[in-house]
């Protein structure tokens, strides 16, 4: 009998989620026994007219990390979801956009100047912009045109399961595959989570937790915190309270927020939710105050807090109710 | 440009969530009379709603509220089915109540109801009748879709504590205690004062009988004293207010007085002996003295007097004690502490009264600049037989008697500058003491400088007749300053009022040797704070709101909180009285029922989610929210919920969700709401 089939992908994404994958460690051995390898880029040379001549639906198991950024990634989004039984999106970037996603807070016009012209570290003068379709003398050259909007795979395709977390933890990893080589069945398809938790991070996280009354916010390099304690309460706008278990919650564990990479709770907007609840523990402006008093003393507070957008959405803006910034908005 | 719409995942967990279960929606709209009707096109968003999915009807009909509006939605229920009904009218505060009770005598559970505000919100808000009919579109539909989300649910029962508390015993608050206590119900009835009677027992006279106030106020005094229905608690304050209607328990602090009120007997002797004599700033508005130990006035009730330890010698310096070895009785007692007591009382009347205005505010009419400025309390304050002067009407210095008197209405009232109100009690106050003036002084000439004399009232019309006739001199304008700056021989010496008088159009300056400011009502400076500690709403001026002006007026937005007298706005004494009665008659009716029904809109945790990280714990303004330390986990006490959803937007888990305002139906609504407002996602922006 043919060994089922095996593919991964990397699309918008930093290739962290590919070594966490062998960060499984031996397992991967196990993996390679059990599988053929059908299409992996990133460790074995395949085109993809290689998969274009697979039947449909004959890769048993597809990890797909990266976030849908340009044209290049939507047609492999499109081409594996049709070659895939099983299309997992795997790692932040392919659940939920991840830091490609911050992009949607601007415009490619803007990322591009800055990247290709306003950097510090470029010389003007000898930059060139990509663009999509290039005359050389042998013809025409083109490349992927790039989105305005980046989006999660699933808001391109259907995705069986979701392998959350930047990138998912080796553990949480190796669980699903043994799960997968031994033929335990996983939970029905359908967008599902796996290899995570489903209760927020504070459940994994040993540090003592006391009600909280916060009356200013810290950067993590501006205070040492007490170990021991929660970190939220000290200041440091720890996400664990909105992210979802899975990781053991190793951040916090030493002194470090959780900035959130395991994603929202189940049907949840992760910022949204985190902001509304920092939003409430904040101690300021009493309600004996007179309302301008009130406001001053809590926008006292609340401008200790940086970039609230890299905040509270780092790494699930793409995938929350508001998805982008209004583009009309961008002065350029 | 070109834009595409993706293709939207299967599962999509911001997808309008699916409703689809067979939910059966029926859609009123009302024209409420013209109220509606004139600026939204009410068939044509009845018929617009009856092809949203999930409608089954749709109707609009001139009425809704009217008996044969409600059997409409009564037979479609039975006839057609319906299983969820949305009623576009006014606000649910008019309403809803009227619309829950249709759908429940046809059998439909009342939580299956939703209401769209499309009068207060959008008939009233412009005149723009395309904009109101697209906005009530939005809200219909927001409301549909919210209503296929919602689930039946079932009222909460508690027993309601016969005990009521009474906060601030001037008339108002007198007044409603007395009727509870006569109706056999227990009343607190605290006072942060160290004698009841309020504003009240400062005064003389009362318009427009002239009733002295005394003769009419101390009687009741002494009632509440003795009766056996009232605990009185004077020199007392509350600090802190849990639970909720029916069940308060009520934090207060009784401040010492250093006098043992079971052995004192109100002799006096210590107030007589007490060597330290001191500007009495409250009770005699600093125009008379009192003792370190003091009772406001002989009459007060109760009798006890009380120390002022930043005055008393022996607080200050540690020796004296002359009132405590003249004290008969060994009452004195220098050691006693604060008390904190706990009361638990059903209901909570606040009738914690006004304060006047500060006149020093307009500086121009010189109040504490000229000496012979004084405020219309001070002015009551000398017309009290029982007052500073024994009645006598003098100038600052004690003796010279005023032949010219002159009273400024609307001082802090009905002023950009200050407060646009009108006090209501002033002008009537005003006529009272240039009757007593004439009274009083029979040859001193009395000028009134009025913007409008305001005699709405019982008998009041015929009281201003009853001064005009006494030849009082009535001055129509503000007057524009106060000055002892004489132009000429004929003022020297004198108080001029320079004003211009708007009817016969002439600048005009009266020389007067006393001018009387009619300073008006204002909130008390703590009312925000009384407001935040019981749990009501203030208004801009901070007047504590009602909850509806003129159907409801004693009620707060806080089930079980009241309010009578002025602490809810200005008031002469009969107003107040009445307040008084009805904030009592209200929670009579309420202890009647013995149990009262609850919303069930009550927050609830889901152990299982919670992951302990304790935000929620300080939230709860009802302190209903407890952390299990062993489990660690918190948890909503369901009793002590009121449903406000502090908790429930905080919970960065979700693991807090709020029954009738769950996620689903609040993101319903929105998309809703939104429904024409969806803009195609943007891929790119330019062509590449």
């Amino acid at each position: 009998m043919a060994k089922p089939t095996f593919a991964m992908y990397w699309a918008a994404s930093c290739g962290g989620c590919e070594i966490s994958l062998l960060n499984v460690g031996e397992l991967i051995l196990d993996v390679d026994a059990a599988f053929d390898v059908v299409f992996w880029p990133c460790v074995a040379d395949f085109k993809y007219q290689d998969v274009e001549g697979y039947p449909d639906g004959s890769i048993d198991l597809c990890l797909f990390n990266g976030a849908i950024r340009n044209s290049e990634n939507e047609e492999l989004a499109r081409l594996l979801r049709r070659k895939s039984k099983t299309l997992v999106a795997f790692g932040s970037c392919a659940y939920e956009g991840c830091a490609p996603g911050l992009a949607n807070l601007t415009t490619n016009a803007a990322t591009m100047r800055t990247v290709y012209t306003d950097s510090l570290t470029t010389d003007e003068s000898r930059t060139r912009a990509p663009r999509p379709v290039t005359q050389v003398p042998e013809g025409e050259i083109h490349i992927p045109v790039l989105y305005e909007t980046v989006r999660p795979l699933d808001q391109v395709v259907p995705v069986d399961y979701i392998i959350p977390g930047c990138p998912p933890e080796a553990r949480q990893i190796a669980a699903v595959l043994r799960a997968v080589l031994t033929g335990t069945p996983l939970p029905a398809p359908g967008g599902t989570i796996i290899g995570a938790g489903h209760v927020a991070l504070c459940e994994e996280c040993p540090l003592a937790k006391n009600v909280k009354q916060i009356t200013r916010f810290y950067r993590p390099y501006e205070i040492v915190p007490e170990p021991g304690i929660c970190l939220l309460e000290q200041g440091l706008v720890c996400m664990g309270p909105a992210t979802r278990s899975g990781c053991g919650a190793l951040c916090p564990q030493v002194g470090m927020r959780c900035e959130g990479c395991y994603g929202p709770l189940d049907g949840q907007d992760q910022g949204a939710r985190m902001l509304a609840a920092v939003a409430s523990v904040v101690a300021a402006g009493g309600s004996h105050l007179d309302e301008h008093v009130q406001a001053q003393e809590i926008a006292a507070v609340m401008d200790t807090l940086v970039d609230p957008a890299g905040t509270f959405y780092r790494f699930s803006l793409a995938h929350s109710l508001l998805r982008r910034a209004r583009v009309a908005d961008d002065p350029a | 440009m070109s834009a595409e719409t993706p293709n939207r995942a299967r599962h999509d967990p911001h997808a309008t969530p699916d409703a689809g279960h067979g939910e059966r929606v029926g859609v009123y709209v009302c024209h409420c009379g013209h109220n509606i009707a004139n600026t939204v096109a009410v068939e044509e968003v009845a018929r617009w709603a009856g092809e949203q999915p999930n409608v089954v009807v749709a109707r609009d009909y001139k009425f809704m509220c009217s008996s044969l509006g409600q059997e409409l939605i009564e037979q479609d229920i039975q006839q057609l089915g319906l299983n969820r009904v949305v009623v576009a009218a006014c606000s649910p505060h008019m309403h809803e109540k009227t619309f829950r009770s249709a759908c429940q005598r046809a059998g439909l559970n009342p939580y299956l109801f939703e209401m769209a505000n499309i009068r207060e919100m959008g008939s009233w808000a412009t005149d723009d009748r395309e904009a109101a009919t697209q906005k009530a579109r939005a809200q219909v539909k927001g409301a549909v879709d919210r209503a296929v989300h919602q689930q039946p649910l079932e009222p909460l029962y508690v027993d309601i504590n016969p005990n009521t508390l009474v906060v601030g015993g001037g008339i108002a608050g007198l007044t409603a205690a007395l009727e509870l206590a006569n109706a056999g119900y227990h009343v607190y009835l605290v006072e942060r004062d160290s004698s009841i009677g309020g504003h009240m027992a400062k005064l003389d006279k009362t318009f427009p009988t002239l009733d002295c106030a005394a003769c009419i106020l101390t009687p009741k005094m002494v009632d509440v004293a003795n009766h056996p229905n009232i605990t009185l608690m004077t020199w007392s304050e509350v600090i802190a207010v849990h639970g909720y209607v029916g069940n308060f328990t009520v934090r207060v602090r009784k401040k010492a007085r250093y006098i043992k009120e079971d052995l004192c007997t109100g002799c006096g002797t210590c107030v007589e002996k007490c060597p330290v004599r001191i500007i009495d700033q409250n009770f005699e508005v600093g125009l008379g003295y009192r003792k370190a130990v003091y009772r406001n006035f002989p009459q007060a009730v109760p009798k006890y007097p009380v120390i002022d330890t930043a005055n008393c010698t022996f607080f200050q310096r540690g020796k004296c004690r002359a009132c405590e070895i003249v004290c008969p009785t060994d009452a004195i007692d220098f050691n006693q502490k604060d008390q904190i007591v706990d009361l638990e009382v059903g209901n909570i009347i606040l009738a914690t009264g006004y304060e006047q205005f500060d006149a020093r505010r307009v500086p121009q009419y010189g109040y504490g600049r000229l000496a012979n400025v004084f405020t219309s309390m001070e002015f009551e304050r000398m017309v009290n037989a029982a007052g500073p002067t024994a009645g006598r009407v003098v100038l600052r210095d004690g003796v010279t008697v005023p032949k010219r008197i002159g009273i400024i209405h609307c001082v802090g009232s009905r002023d950009k500058n200050y407060h646009e109100y009108c006090s209501r009690a002033c002008c009537m106050a005003a006529l009272k003491f240039a009757h007593l003036v004439h009274e009083r002084v029979p040859e001193a000439e009395v000028f009134n400088f009025y913007i409008d004399i305001r005699a709405s009232g019982k008998h009041y019309e015929e009281f201003y007749h009853r001064v005009l006739s006494e030849s009082t001199h009535f001055i129509r304008g503000r007057v524009a300053e106060v000055t002892d700056a004489a132009r000429g021989p004929g003022e020297e010496g004198q108080l001029i009022i320079q004003v211009e008088d708007t009817l016969i159009g002439k600048q005009r300056r009266i020389p007067v040797d006393m001018v009387i400011l009619m300073a008006g009502m204002e909130s008390r400076k703590d009312a925000r704070q009384v407001a935040a500690l019981f749990g009501l709403g203030c208004d801009y001026d901070g007047w504590f709101t009602e909850r509806h002006a003129k159907l409801d007026p004693v009620v707060t937005m806080t089930e079980g909180i009241l309010v009578a007298g002025a602490c809810q706005g200005p008031k002469a004494i009969p107003e107040s009285v009445a307040q008084g009665s009805a904030a009592a008659a209200r929670v009579a009716g309420m202890i009647g029922q013995r149990v009262m029904k609850m919303e069930p809109v009550r927050a609830s945790i889901d152990a299982a989610s919670c992951s302990g990280c304790r935000i929620c714990n300080t939230l709860c303004p009802y302190h209903a929210i407890t952390f299990h330390e062993d489990r660690k986990v918190s948890e909503v006490i369901t009793a002590l919920c009121q449903g406000c959803g502090a908790c429930v937007a905080a919970c960065p888990s979700a693991a807090i969700s709020g029954a009738h305002f769950t996620r689903d139906q609040v993101l319903a609504q929105i998309e809703g709401i939104l429904w024409d407002a969806r803009q195609p996602e943007v891929l790119w922006l330019e062509p590449q």
